[in-house]
């Protein structure tokens, strides 16, 4: 029954892995791409990490995953956001649709 | 089971192709931090993946650890260095 539990977490982590992927391609601008790496790229790794651990049982394995998951669900924000404030302290423009092409 | 996560790894591997097509495409510099940084964070999920198909956890728990920590340490390295490097031109 647990290990259901633990299988379908897993399941829905890479699917929002995948949905990361996809968005970092079809997305026009950088600051777009940025949310799909910060928000739902760390939901993803949470999930699976989560997922692991509930499958791994109560083990020092499944404690240190929580530590992994822990300092990916705080680290991968904060990193995403020193890039994204560099981008802005170089004064680098957003898209907005009256440009029309994919970038800048 | 191991059937199970081998299929999960072979997808999340081969789904770690496609930030490589940003960081080649890739406009500006940022963009190209961005796939690596998605890089990074594939690596880290699929380390604990082939820990649990070779049933050693604990190796691969500990390598994904350092990882996390470099990759983290990575970005915001250089993202502090193209702060500087803007700053100073």
């Amino acid at each position: 029954m647990i290990d259901i539990v633990a299988m379908a977490l897993v399941f829905c982590g890479l699917f929002f892995v995948l949905v990361s992927s996809l968005g970092l391609i079809r997305l026009p601008d950088f600051y777009t791409r940025s949310h799909a790496l910060g928000k739902s790229d760390t939901l993803g790794s949470i999930l699976v990490l989560g997922g692991l651990a509930l499958y791994a049982g109560l083990t020092l394995p499944s404690f240190k995953l929580l530590l992994i998951l822990a300092f990916v669900a705080l680290g991968n924000p904060t990193a995403t956001h020193a890039l994204a404030r560099a981008a802005i302290r170089s004064r680098h423009e957003m898209w907005s649709p009256e440009i029309g092409a994919e970038t800048e | 089971m191991t059937t199970l996560f081998l299929g999960m790894t072979l997808f999340l591997a081969f789904l770690t192709i496609v930030p490589v097509l940003r960081i080649v495409r890739g406009p500006t510099i940022y963009d190209r931090a961005l796939g690596v940084g998605l890089i990074g964070t594939n690596t880290i999920l699929l380390l604990v993946l082939i820990g649990f198909i070779y049933d050693r956890v604990d190796m691969f728990v500990d390598l994904a650890i350092a990882y996390a920590i470099l990759n983290f340490v990575g970005i915001v390295v250089v993202a502090k260095y193209l702060e500087r490097r803007q700053e100073r031109s």
